[in-house]
């Protein structure tokens, strides 16, 4: 009886896996359509992405978003790491929910509210004090970090709490200051979850168009925001190409995350064998 | 089993735990010299909000002595032993180490160094450089570390292991590794935070006997917190008995088994038989308590006295009932009753006795008469009694 | 104290706008540069405060907006159910398999998630489009005649809706299945339970937090969605989100733009709420 339950959910599983990806497929199979009519195929080419090497403005875009999103994760994965700490370690001082909820509030709110509000934050700050002048990549990061902060804090809090408490008292009680035991034994224990806030982030921060739309200015053009202006023109192959792209570039990422933390389980799980049997 | 001298065993486990007194008596007559105390706890106290965890504790360490907390979970010890080391800040009192008050140094710069109960070693690092950091914290210079660290490894027989991480290793190997990170600091008190709790039960008599011969090699002051009373009494030279916060009562451990001062020490160290009666007479030093379950009065002749009618508890302990099919001689000190239950464990056997009351009584016998019938059986109407020196009044 | 650093980034990055909008949403709009009127003013000693209603007065009695938000909440509810309806059985196969599978089939789900969000939308418009995929198929097959028209209408935003958020479903979900302890089921098993009623009596309610976690994931966000709509929507399906972007960058009114966001915050404070809390909790 559990096996046959078992069988019609692993395909309904199936079903589910290729409704997440076939129209990825799709796309990046059309990218490669010689035919500049999307949906008619007219033969193999990789004549769109050479076109895009072509395309000063598509160039332009994508040198934006990589400076704002290596940024972004850099300082997000910081601030992250603070957040994540304080709510962890901390979990019982008096307006420690308030803390924990403004942290993570950006984590669901719909874009349209939080850029909206941004925007309207860097023109009050403009008109009071004269800073920000106008919009830009520099209000772009700002923002960005906002809510990558958001995803790294939960990473980073998550993965603490897992954490044996008592390691970080060992080292106190052993002579290190406080300081010296979050950079020498914290940082390296929780690494693994370092990487993937900082991975994380970059990927939100290419990926954002919404937010980025409402605070970005003349000459700071992301390229979502570019794919977008395009896309609502109507289908191209050109955007199936640099989607592919895009598409390509964060699944290397992740997989890349992927592959590195299954390797040192599986090496971690050998040794622990060792000693299990040595013992 | 290991050093001779007079073998005494506790039977508050089905299998049987061999110790020796001698080395209680070692143990006791090298602390005697010292009549300073070493570590001062002076109305030590902890509320939480509105709990009181550790609720004004005064007690006094000799340097050397291996000392146990004793209590089941909540009622506070942990919380001391954190305390001691700095994890946790008094709501009142001082801690003394060694003259010294250690108020407002924070747990890195105590000369204190404790064993957590997960062992806690850092994941990431060597079982060698484990054991440095706590040197490298003190800025020892590099080729001492070295030194010390093989030199401390060797104590525990893990200097084998140097290069390998704490997943490496088993749970008993990993337990070395903690004593010796501790150990190597030479610190003026050593907290130990149920250091057997971890080991699976076959390791852990084994290493509780280990444990106790490093720690007197070394000379080491040593506080350690456990719930288990077996533990307690084979490796501390004295132990406190804590209830809520509270210390029900401090002494060696043959002294807190054989002279409970109250109800619940009596209760909570090995298996105890609880009569309660009121006092009939009292002479100069003895006492005849009529008990409400048993047939005759029982006489208590050492050291106690009270008040006529007074309302107390006797505790005998089940090793000093003895099981007879004749009625003893002596009017005082017995009772008749029906065996209900036999555990036969080999070298004795535990009696489960209903008396007329009602109540049940446990006694243990060895069984020095090999052949069953010669023992008394299911169902059969047996006597119990006991001498006087043997039961312990009771007024808490 | 170093704790400050990020709170003092998020109050000022995050808490402080939107008492902004809340201040805009009380404007005028007016052709100037910022496009809106001054709330006070202060000359001669006397500070004059001008609250202006207009806004939201405007929203109440254009039928425009309800409608908007009605459709916003209704849209992002079916989706938020779809999603539920898939996403529970994929959970629940997920965290029911051998644990060296698990971790494979888990990526699988959240890999696509990780990609572009802005991309996958823009895919389904070739293959939803008059003369896209699913037509082509469908007339080349011979089992239509004539194109289904699905882009542009409402059912293509619920496709992009389920397609976009169904990994944020599958993971609060996930996380609270792998935790369960089948023993409890075998139990129930052995006391004569059969396997439906174990599902429903003892998984689901266990799986709750998990449940209402996933459906916040999906039902916030998706209620102010803009970048479907406009992709994959048509002139009837008018979102709140839409709306607003409409409002700010084609008639440049931020008082309104502001007021349509408070609004919408309105609605939202519920499901807000719900979602700290049971994300507090499950931190716990």
């Amino acid at each position: 009886m559990k096996g046959r339950t078992s069988t019609r959910l692993m395909i309904f599983l199936g079903f589910g896996y290729a409704f997440l990806y076939i129209p990825i497929i799709i796309l990046i199979v059309y990218s490669f359509n010689a035919s500049k009519l999307v949906t008619v195929w007219g033969g193999f080419s990789t004549q769109w992405y050479g076109k895009l090497l072509e395309d000063q403005g598509i160039l332009d875009a994508f040198w934006n978003s990589l400076q704002i999103a290596f940024f972004t994760a850099c300082f997000a994965t910081m601030l992250g790491t603070i957040s994540g700490y304080v709510m962890a370690r901390f979990g019982r001082f008096r307006g420690h929910s308030a803390f924990a909820s403004t942290i993570t509030a950006p984590l669901v709110m719909p874009e349209v509210i939080t850029g909206l509000a941004s925007l309207l934050l860097f023109v009050s700050l403009e008109r009071a004090i004269g800073w920000p002048e106008g919009r830009g990549k520099l209000t772009i990061w700002i923002i960005h970090v906002v809510f990558a902060t958001a995803f790294a804090a939960i990473i980073i809090s998550s993965r603490l709490r897992d954490m044996d408490l008592s390691i970080e008292e060992a080292a106190l009680d052993l002579g290190a200051p406080p300081l010296k035991v979050f950079f020498v034994i914290v940082l390296p224990i929780i690494a693994p979850a370092l990487l993937s806030s900082w991975l994380l982030s970059f990927t939100l921060s290419m990926d954002d168009l919404v937010i980025t739309s409402f605070v970005a200015g003349p000459g700071s053009t992301t390229l979502p925001m570019k794919v977008f202006s395009a896309a609502r023109l109507g289908v191209s192959p050109k955007i199936n190409a640099i989607g592919s792209i895009i598409v390509a570039g964060a699944s290397f990422f992740v997989l890349i995350s992927a592959l590195v933390s299954f390797k040192m389980e599986k090496k971690r799980k050998k040794e622990a064998e060792q000693a299990f049997e040595a013992a | 089993m290991n050093k001779s001298g007079l073998v005494r065993f506790y039977p508050f486990d089905e299998i049987a735990l061999f110790t020796t007194m001698t080395k209680e008596k070692q143990k006791i007559s090298a602390n005697a010299d010292n009549s300073k105390p070493y570590i001062e706890i002076k109305n030590i106290s902890k509320s939480f909000d509105n709990f009181v965890a550790v609720n004004g504790i005064n007690l006094e360490i000799k340097e050397g002595e291996i000392f146990a907390l004793l209590g089941s979970s909540g009622c506070g010890k942990s919380t001391l032993l954190r305390m001691l080391a700095g994890l946790e800040t008094p709501t009142t009192g001082e801690i003394i180490i060694d003259g010294r008050d250690m108020a407002s140094i924070p747990p890195f710069k105590r000369p204190i160094n404790m064993m957590f109960q997960s062992y806690a070693l850092f994941p990431h690092m060597t079982v060698e450089q484990n054991v440095a950091f706590g040197l490298k914290q003190d800025r020892v210079p590099r080729n001492q570390i070295k030194e010390k660290v093989m030199e401390t490894l060797k104590l525990v027989e893990m200097e084998a292991y140097t290069k390998r991480k704490s997943h490496q290793l088993s749970g008993g190997q990993r337990q070395r590794v903690a004593l010796a990170r501790i150990l190597v600091k030479s610190p003026k008190l050593l907290l130990l935070d149920e250091p057997m709790a971890a080991l699976d039960k076959k390791l852990r008599g084994q290493m509780q006997i280990e444990l106790v011969n490093i720690l007197e090699d070394v000379g080491v002051t040593c506080i350690m917190v456990t719930h288990d009373q077996e533990e307690a009494m084979t490796m501390a030279s004295r132990i406190a008995v804590m209830d809520q916060g509270n210390i029900i009562q401090i002494g060696p451990p043959s002294e807190v088994y054989e002279f409970p001062n109250s109800r619940f020490s009596a209760e909570f160290i090995g298996t105890v038989n609880l009569f309660d009666g009121k006092i009939k007479e009292d002479r100069p030093d003895q006492v005849m308590i009529k008990a409400n379950d048993l047939d005759a009065d029982i006489l208590i002749d050492h050291g106690v006295t009270g008040t006529l009618g007074m309302k107390v508890s006797v505790a005998v302990r089940p090793e000093k009932i003895i099981v007879t099919r004749e009625q003893p001689d002596s009017k005082y000190n017995w009772t008749q009753g029906t065996v209900e239950e036999i555990v036969y464990l080999g070298g004795f056997s535990t009696y489960y006795v209903k008396l007329d009351s009602g109540k049940q009584v446990v006694a243990t016998q060895a069984n020095l008469n090999r052949t069953i019938h010669e023992r008394p059986s299911w169902d059969e109407k047996i006597y119990l009694s006991w001498l006087p020196v043997s039961g312990v009044m009771l007024i808490k | 104290m170093v704790i400050a650093i990020p709170l003092i980034w998020m109050v000022l990055f995050f808490l402080i706008p939107f008492a902004i909008v809340l201040k805009i949403s009380f404007a005028e709009m007016v052709i100037a540069i910022p496009p809106f009127s001054a709330l006070w003013e202060y000359s001669e000693g006397v500070l004059n405060i001008k609250l202006s209603m207009d806004n939201y007065l405007f929203l109440l009695t254009d039928d425009l907006y309800i409608r908007a938000y009605a459709k916003s909440l209704k849209l992002a509810f079916i989706s938020m159910s779809l999603c539920l309806l898939i996403g529970y059985p994929m959970a629940y196969a997920i965290a029911r398999s051998g644990p060296s599978i698990r971790n494979i089939l888990l990526l699988g789900v959240i890999l696509p998630s990780w990609t572009s969000f802005l991309i996958r939308i823009y895919a389904w418009i070739g293959i939803l489009k008059n003369n896209g995929l699913i037509n082509n198929l469908l007339l080349w097959l011979g089992i239509i005649d004539q194109p289904l028209i699905m882009l542009n209408t409402d059912i293509a935003v619920y496709i992009g809706i389920v397609y976009a958020y169904l990994p944020f479903m599958i993971l609060p979900l996930y996380t609270n299945l792998v935790k369960h302890d089948y023993t409890l089921l075998e139990a129930a098993y052995d006391l004569g339970a059969k396997p439906w009623k174990s599902f429903v009596f003892i998984t689901i309610p266990l799986s709750l937090p998990g449940i209402i976690a996933g459906a916040m994931l999906v039902f916030i966000p998706a209620v102010g969605e803009f970048v479907i709509p406009e992709l994959l929507g048509g002139s009837e399906t008018l979102m709140i989100g839409k709306v607003l972007w409409q409002e700010f960058f084609n008639n440049r009114d931020w008082p309104v733009a502001s007021a349509v966001a408070m609004v919408m915050l309105l609605f939202l404070a519920l499901p807000l709420a719900v979602f700290h809390h049971y994300q507090s909790e499950e931190a716990l």
